[in-house]
Formats: structure tokens, sequence, C-alpha cells
């Protein structure tokens, strides 16, 4: 266990429910460059992450990339632009959040 | 099988046909240079890094094919930049092998270290820090594969010093890998397309930078006639089709010719051909085309209702796509669309004054045009010059036409043309260049003196930054500001001094004669052009606003609201 470097927050329902929005789930080539590349693009348009989970899958090989995003026109292109990255092999977009989101917003709330 | 990184990326360049590879030696990259000195790859020593980026471009950009360029690491890297952004840009297959300090030093602040792959995320289709030498065996073909495959693209690969001199056992070489292909168009998208054809009243045909990149032409040619549509182009889709072809319209966007840019926005149908909406282009997007319904057929999909809702959207490759439509459509009269574009055509054309003098702008270019029996390959920099030759030069096959669109980057003519050049040495390359682009590069003059390469740079030289100018005296109340050399360089000097053979129009008794002996001889010449100071590019649509708003268009706006 780390040391507690804040004081416990009390869980904020508001922050539990903002984790209520898009999530795009993607696969992807488990090297160090591949965070980079994936949140530059959205860096570059000005589009906000809200979240981001990430790790390695079967034996390492691949990584799931969770990301929490806006709901915002502009999401399709982004998507679009996701699947040009060649280490991005997959992705998916669930239109409801995550539960690993909320767990996080409770951990780190707690 | 035995070999070093370094020896391993001379052989798969080898094996990925670079018969030539333009760069600049230093301590990261040494090395590869002296696997280099041992294959059969000819080294083409530029003067600076983005010289030899832009060599590279010049070589992909006139022969379609992938070519590569080296630079150390650290400053050789940063000076690559802009070349790679450049094919970014313009969807130019490149790749770019730069050194990097070894693994160990890596984060240390090192001498020369920049992180080179954080640099060229944003700039690249792909791009690799390899971290040792077997993976080099990987890297390499992947690299190739992706700088051409789909929508091409320059990719990096930047391989620690250590990396290159690692000894590695494998059992073969790799093959190169093949290039992926896209998947054939769908059926029923383009049953949508031949319905929408089939009911269009007005169709037109915009083509852009995908046009040339597939060669499609003949068959673009055939579909206008089939349908009885005029085609359009953007900056970069000049030379797809003949400019000559009766149905081409020329340039569209910000320096068209009116008509092209009226028939545009009277279209009820607009089938957009490799080309992605760019602002040069369109114009204020949303009044663009505001009649029509839009077919848009592009490599990447991504491109596909970026800018411009279509009603029919297709990801597939030109000459799939079109030979399928062709299939698909009768011959389709349209003599009272015929007719209109016809008349708008001798009603608003672009005005080009003064021809006949090759010491004004289009002079200087219709008449180079005309002294040279066969087709040069035509290159330009940034600025007035080159929306002048986009405008006016005849341009009659594909890949004739190399200028920096996306990035529009000064400095790109010189030593681009040294690549055509080098690709294509039965060919004479005329290079258009401005007093302030030609002055960005101007250090590969002594790289194309050292080659005898066949490149005629046509210095239309105006003593300003001309297209800044035109812009302040526009649209900034005639408050000029740096936009004006004070100090003109004598560039006749200046090439003799390189090396060059160099002309001078302005004390020229017979300048048609100078100029037409200077396109004669053999080796770089420079020609030295004295246009007029302050003449602007004509018709000039304001930044942001609607294409049938030409300032110089001669054609007012509620004429035909
Ligand atoms: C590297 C770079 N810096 C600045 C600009 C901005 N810019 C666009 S056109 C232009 C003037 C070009 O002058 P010149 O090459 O003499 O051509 P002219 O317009 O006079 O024909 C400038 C400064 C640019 N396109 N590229």
């Amino acid at each position: 266990m780390s040391p507690r470097m804040h004081e416990p927050i009390a869980p904020n329902e508001e922050i539990i429910r903002d984790t209520h929005r898009p999530v795009l789930r993607l696969v992807v080539r488990n090297h160090p460059g591949v965070m980079s590349h994936v949140c530059g693009l959205f860096a570059r348009r000005a589009f906000n992450v809200e979240a981001i989970l990430c790790l390695p899958i079967e034996d390492g090989q691949r990584s799931v990339i969770l990301l929490l995003v806006d709901e915002d026109e502009r999401l399709d292109q982004m998507i679009r632009q996701l699947e040009k990255l060649e280490d991005v092999l997959e992705i998916t977009r669930e239109e409801d959040g995550h539960e690993a989101f909320e767990v996080m917003a409770r951990y780190l709330a707690s | 099988m035995k070999a070093t990184g370094a020896q391993i990326i001379t052989k798969l360049l080898e094996r990925h046909g670079i018969a030539m590879i333009p760069g600049i030696p230093g301590g990261a990259n040494l090395p590869l240079y002296d696997a280099l000195r041992a294959s059969s790859i000819r080294h083409i020593l530029a003067r600076h890094e983005q010289g030899g980026g832009f060599i590279a471009q010049g070589i992909a950009r006139s022969t379609g094919r992938t070519a590569a360029c080296l630079a150390t690491s650290g400053p050789g890297a940063t000076n690559l930049l802009t070349a790679i952004a450049d094919a970014k840009l313009d969807s130019i297959p490149i790749v770019a092998i730069t050194g990097q300090v070894p693994r160990a030093m890596i984060g240390t602040d090192a001498f020369q270290e920049i992180d080179t792959y954080g640099l060229t995320i944003p700039i690249t289709k792909h791009n690799y820090l390899v971290r040792s030498a077997a993976e080099l065996l990987e890297v390499i073909p992947d690299a190739f594969r992706i700088a051409a495959s789909g929508r091409p693209g320059p990719v990096v690969v930047d391989v620690p010093k250590d990396v290159q001199n690692e000894i590695v056992e494998f059992d073969k070489w790799p093959d190169p890998c093949p290039v992926t292909t896209p998947p054939p168009p769908d059926r029923e998208t383009l049953l949508a397309a031949a319905r929408l054809v089939a009911s269009a009243r007005k169709p037109v045909i915009l083509i852009g930078a995908g046009a040339v990149a597939t060669e499609a032409g003949e068959m673009i040619i055939k579909l206008a006639d089939k349908i009885e549509a005029p085609v359009a182009s953007t900056l970069l889709g000049l030379g797809a089709i003949p400019s000559t072809h009766p149905r081409m319209l020329g340039m569209m966007g910000m320096h068209g010719a009116p008509c092209t840019n009226i028939i545009i926005n009277e279209a009820d149908l607009v089938i957009a051909l490799g080309m992605r909406f760019d602002d040069r282009a369109t114009g204020k997007a949303d009044s663009f085309c505001p009649n029509a319904a839009i077919i848009h057929v592009d490599l990447d999909r991504s491109e596909l209702g970026k800018i411009k809702q279509p009603v029919v959207a297709l990801q597939a490759d030109l000459q799939d796509f079109l030979r399928e439509l062709l299939s698909l459509i009768d011959k389709q009269d349209r003599p009272g669309w015929r007719e209109r574009v016809e008349n708008l055509r001798s009603e608003f054309p672009l005005a080009m004054p003064d021809i006949d003098d090759p010491c004004q702008p289009y002079g200087c270019i219709v008449q180079t045009a005309n002294l040279l029996d066969e087709a040069p390959i035509v290159v330009t920099d940034v600025g007035q010059h080159q929306m002048w030759v986009a405008q006016a030069f005849p341009f009659s096959f594909p890949r004739q036409f190399l200028t920096s669109g996306g990035l529009g980057t000064m400095g790109f003519g010189l030593p681009a043309a040294i690549g055509a050049a080098l690709a294509n040495p039965q060919k004479t390359v005329v290079c258009f260049s401005g007093d302030g682009s030609l002055q960005m590069n101007i250090q590969e003059m002594a790289t194309a003196a050292e080659l005898g390469v066949n490149v005629k740079v046509i210095l239309m030289n105006n003593a300003h930054l001309g297209l800044v100018r035109q812009q302040q005296e526009l649209f900034y109340g005639a408050r000029f500001h740096a936009s004006r050399f004070e100090h003109q360089p004598d560039f006749i000097t200046i090439a003799r001094g390189f090396g060059w053979n160099a002309y001078n129009l302005e004390d020229s008794l017979s300048p048609l004669d100078t100029l037409a002996r200077a396109l004669h001889e053999p080796g770089p010449v420079l020609v030295n052009v004295p246009i007029p100071q302050t003449v602007n590019v004509l018709p000039m649509v304001p930044p942001g606003a609607p294409n049938i708003q030409m300032i110089g268009g001669n054609y007012h706006v509620t004429q035909n609201a």
C-alpha cells in the first residue's frame, strides 16, 4: 500500500454519475509509444478525454485501453482517426460508461 | 545469417527498391553510413537535411514510389521535420531513417539527443524507435508497407547507434512487405451513386491528389464524357487529366478561374474523387457547392464527412470505383448543362494578361511551356508564382506537377526538383521559384551542381514576399510590413558561385531567345526573371469567404442568387 498523500474525499455521486458517458475500448499493440499516439490524437483536436485505463492482456503483447470521452459530434471522426493508427487493432464503442470507471471513481474518492 | 543492424537496414532498403538515398551523416548514423558504402545504393549528399527530405519527396512525387532519406540524431532529425510534415499533409510515401544516441543514453540529454519519436508522432503516418537489431527485420518492411498502403504518407524509423552496431543471427532475409490493397467498393453504395448520377441535372466532378496518386485520369475523362460533367481540380489534382481537355475547368478555389467556382456553385451534384475539401479549394465550407448532393470517394475513410456531409460516401480506390460506376451507368446527355457551362466559361474566363512577354508572370510560364518540345516536370516553391503556375501551365500527365500543397512550404522547390531530376534523368525539370522561397534552400544549388542534374530554376523575381505583400494590400489596408526585401542579392552571381549557368532576362535584348537558350542548356541553370514588383494573383477569394466572392473575378454574387 502506498501512503496516502491527500485527505480522503467523500465519494461524490456526481463524479460517479459522470462516468456514464461514451467509452472507447481499444485493443492495441503493447509498446511504450502507443499511449502517446492515442492521446496525441485527442490532444491535437482539443478533444477531452475524461479518464483512461490501460492494462496488458493475454501474454502482454497487447493491451486494452479504455477511454472515457465526451459525447461530442466529433466522436465518429475521432474513431476513424484512431482506426488509422497502426498499433490500434480493434475499437469498440460503448454508450453508457463502463463499470471500471465507476470503480475507479470510488477508489480515487475514498 | 549474421549481420549488423546497419547492414540489415541497407540490405532491406535495397530489397525495397531504394536505388538512391539523400541524407547527411553525423555521429549517430555513422555505422549506417559505413554499411551504405558497401551497398548498391547511391547516396546523395544534401547540404541540409530539409533539402535531403525534399529531394526524397521529389523522387517519390515524380515516380509514385516510396523514397527514403537519412539524418543523424538531434539537429539532423529536427532539420528533417519540415520535409516530413510536408509529406504527411500531401500524402507522400517517405521512409526517413534517423540516427539516435545509444540505448543506454536515451533520456539523459546526451549530446545530440532529441526525442525524435515524440517529435514525429503528429507528422507521420507511423513511427518507430527501434530497440534491437532483430526488430529491424520487421520494422523496415513494415515501414515500407505503411508508407505506400492505402493513403500514402511518411514513416520515421529512429535507430540508436548501438542498434546499428549490434550483430544478430537470423534464418533468412524477410521478403518486402506487400502493400495492402483497399477493399472492393461496396455494391449497394455503388448503386446509390449510379442512381444519384442518373437523376442529376448539373453534375460536376472534382478531383484531388488521389486522382494523381491512382493515375485515374483516363477513367475520369470517360466518366466526364459519359455523363457530360465538367471537371475541376484542387491544386494537387492538376496533371491527373490534361489541362487542355475540353471538359477541364482547371484549378478551383482561392485562385481558380471565376467560371470554375461559379460552375461548382451551380452544380446539383458534386462527384468528389480523391480530394479532401481543403479550405483553399472550398472557401467557406458551408457555402461550398450549396445546391449539390455530394458523392465522396476517398481511400481514407476519415475524410468522408469530415468537412462536407456526402449523400453517398465510399471508401475505395478511384480506379476500382470508376470502373464499377462506368459499368453501371448509361450515356447521359445534358445539352442544357453543357451549354450553360460553355457560356459561363466564355463569360467568366481566367484573365491571363501579357502571355507573350516572358518578363510578366503569365508570359514567363506560358513561354517556358511553349519553348520546350517535350513536356517537362514542373516544380514550384510557394507564393504567387506557385498560383500563377497552377493557373497557367498546360499540364499533360499525372505526377508532372510537384508542389507543396497542404503545408505550403517555401524552400520545397529546388530540392524537390533535384529529386525529380535524379529519378527522371531523361526529362527536363523546370522549377518556378520566388526570390523569397529560393533563399530558403539555396544551399542545395551545390548538390545540384555536384550531380549535374537537368534542373532549370525560373526565378520569378519580384523583390518581395509577393503573396504576403498581396494579402497586406488586399486585407490589411495596404499597410505593408516585412514583405519587401530591402536588400536584394545578386542571384546570377550566387548561382555561378555554386557552379551553375545563369541567365538574366533583365539585361537581355531578346528575353525570349535568352529563355530558350537557358532552357536548352544541359545541367542546372538559373534564369532570373524580373517581374513587376506589385502585381497580384487574381482572382482571389478572401480567406474564409465563399468561393463565389472573388476579388478581381468580375462576377457579382447577386447575379445568380
Ligand atoms: C517556410 C514558410 N515560411 C513562411 C511562409 C509564408 N509565406 C507564404 S507565401 C510567402 C511569400 C513567398 O515569397 P516568394 O517565394 O518570393 O514568392 P512570391 O509570392 O513573391 O511569388 C510567405 C512568406 C511559408 N509559406 N513557408
